[in-house]
């Protein structure tokens, strides 16, 4: 990559659930402005990795760097700065059922920033917008909203602080590939114009392709290797092989 | 990163704007003021340069603020344009420019006479809903006892001895403690009451009439519908909300028959057990209290006990159980059904389910009172 800073970094991280190992000593860097595709075998431990990082799973050893300070030395109003700084999509769009759309990216504002009503109000609209979505969306809750709706509402709230980092759990998962393909196209223009470094765990291989400018394979518990897409085409290791090489993988390239 | 400003200098009709610093949410605050000031000042102004070129950092919460400034000339008939702007920062302002272009919609003012009409109109149309849907569920369980009656083999025992532990058993300590509280202090406030009139003995009466045909039989049922009614609506609002029930339907099951038959059997016979056992513990402590409290010997205390009751004033308050029971249960089944994908629906549906549980217990021990005052029981 480009000599870049990286935005986080991970050293030697293992996390066990009961005594198994799931990450077994991970080393991983996302630098500054790039998009990087996570991937592995279902279970290999993808989310396990991201929520370690944004730090709802507890780690048993080795340290999480993210913008140059080490998340275990923080003290708490350092840690609620950190996370200020980035932005999170679960895998499920995780939108609070009580609030609307427009009231869910609200939330995160409402909450940090000390503003007028009206301009929470224009900055939520704004970001919805962004995301592509019309307006009578807003006053919507999340059970009346189809699954790539609650998607792209959920991008607008992990959006909605101007976050320097976006992690993205599986964002196109569920989504029919019309509509996977706007969401990669999304990310990719988001990505751009507010100048997000963005990581990304996905089993998508055309969001792979289109979007991520790196790609890290994670599999039985360890970062087995990490580059850009034709590094990993041109690898002769078997798993990784089948994977972007397989039979779904090769309608791709 | 220095404190975000906005400088101006005037010449004649024309105004030359200049941000600096860092436009970012952190500051968004002040920026709004100093947009809105700017706005204000500059009103006059036929032509507004704004110029980014010194800007140091820009998110969208900065990038919308500068957007709001020039929306805000042009609203005005002045022209106004953006200068100096970065590559980096291009793609952000004219992402916002395309933003918050649909006005919000205009609140219309509501007439408050019409709004309570409103609510009073929905919340009795609701109330009707709800006799509907309980008649329904009661027809669909119906039919398909009668299915269990033609065909025992199809009674999910399991299910049903399982659902029986726990509204039945595991209620068991919580109810016989509750039951005998209240026979306790019955019998404490009849004693000190009833001894002004010299008559203490009677308390025995009193007790033993109001736990055996009232109060054993509610205070059970209050328990049941707060402790089991809304364990029964929580299950089945998850199991709504995460599509297992549609699921169900789609293998050919009835969920009424799977999931609601099993429920409300189990209710039906844990409740006038538990009825049963707690007007005992009811007595018991009442008796305790007679003993100790009120220096009534136990012989006494059993002698006026048989005097007071007869069998009916024992089968009034069972007989009741188990149509209390079915109460509860449908209303808990109901509630469950009609929860929505929420969790606030969850809530609101358990806490209907225990509300009105609970209070349509109330009216039909109204109703039996009425019934069993005429046939003479």
């Amino acid at each position: 990559m480009s000599g870049n800073a990286a935005v986080i970094s991970v050293r030697d991280l293992v996390v066990d659930f009961g005594g198994a190992p799931v990450l077994d000593h991970v080393t991983l860097d996302v630098f500054r402005g790039e998009i990087l595709g996570f991937v592995g075998g279902s279970g290999a431990g993808k989310s396990v990795l991201m929520r370690t990082i944004i730090g709802l799973l507890p780690k048993r050893n080795g340290s999480i760097e993210v913008f140059g300070a080490n998340l275990a030395a923080l003290g708490e109003r350092e840690r609620r700065s950190i996370e200020r700084r980035w932005g999170v999509l679960f895998q499920q769009g995780a939108l609070f059922s009580s609030l609307t759309a427009l009231q869910n990216v609200q939330f995160p504002i409402r909450e940090y920033l000390d503003l007028s009503p009206r301009l929470i109000e224009e900055i939520a609209v704004a970001k919805l917008e962004m995301v592509g979505l019309r307006a009578d969306v807003r006053g919507k809750f999340p059970a009346e909203l189809s699954g790539g709706m609650v998607k792209r509402v959920a991008l607008a709230r992990a959006l909605a602080l101007d976050p320097d980092i976006v992690f993205l759990d599986e964002p196109t998962s569920g989504l029919d590939p019309i509509g996977a393909a706007e969401f990669d196209e999304l990310i990719l223009t988001l990505q751009r114009t507010l100048g997000l470094s963005v990581f990304m765990v996905t089993h998508d291989l055309d969001s792979l392709h289109a979007v991520c400018d790196r790609i890290a394979v994670l599999s039985q518990g360890r970062v087995i290797a990490a580059g850009t897409i034709e590094t990993m085409l041109a690898s002769e290791h078997p798993w990784l092989k089948s994977y972007f090489q397989g039979k779904r993988g090769r309608r791709v390239h | 990163m220095s404190a975000a400003t906005l400088t101006g200098r005037v010449f004649g009709e024309r105004v030359a704007l200049a941000a600096l610093g860092a436009w970012t949410a952190a500051g968004a605050g002040d920026l709004e003021k100093i947009v809105e000031d700017a706005a204000h000042q500059y009103a006059q102004a036929r032509f507004v340069e704004i110029d980014l070129a010194r800007l140091e950092r820009l998110d969208t919460f900065g990038a919308w603020l500068i957007e709001r400034l020039e929306r805000a000339f042009t609203a005005r008939g002045s022209s106004a344009r953006i200068i100096g702007l970065s590559d980096a920062d291009r793609g952000l302002i004219e992402e916002v420019r395309l933003v918050n272009r649909t006005p919000p919609k205009e609140r219309v003012a509501e007439n408050r006479i019409l709004v309570a009409l409103d609510q009073i109109g929905r919340a009795v149309a609701e109330m009707g809903w709800s006799l509907v849907l309980l008649a329904q569920l009661l027809g669909a369980l119906s039919r398909a006892a009668a299915a269990i009656i033609t065909h025992p083999a199809r009674l999910r025992l399991t299910s049903t001895v399982h659902h029986l532990e726990r509204v039945g058993w595991r209620a068991l300590p919580i109810i016989l403690l509750s039951t005998f509280m209240i026979g306790a202090i019955l019998a404490q406030q009849g004693i000190f009451r009833f001894r002004d009139f010299g008559a203490d003995v009677y308390v025995v009466d009193m007790v033993a009439i109001l736990v055996l045909r009232e109060v054993g039989v509610l205070i059970v049922c209050v328990m049941v519908a707060g402790r089991s009614g809304s364990a029964y609506t929580a299950e089945l609002g998850s199991m709504k909300m995460r599509e297992e029930i549609d699921a169900l339907r789609t293998m050919g099951l009835d969920p009424i028959e799977v999931l609601v038959l099993p429920r409300i059997i189990a209710l039906v016979i844990a409740v006038p057990l538990l009825t049963f056992l707690g007007s005992m513990a009811a007595l018991y402590g009442a008796g305790l209290v007679c003993w100790l409290y009120g220096g009534m010997a136990p012989e006494i205390f059993f002698e006026r006990l048989r005097a007071a009751i007869w069998l009916p004033t024992f089968e009034v308050g069972l007989i009741k159980a188990p149509f209390m029971a079915l109460v509860i249960g449908l209303v808990a089944c109901v509630e469950g059904f009609e929860v929505e994908g929420s969790a606030a629906s969850l809530g609101l549906k358990t806490t209907a389910s225990v509300v009105k549980s609970i209070f349509l217990v109330i009216a039909l021990d109204g109703l039996f009172a009425v019934f069993f005052a005429s046939i003479g029981m």
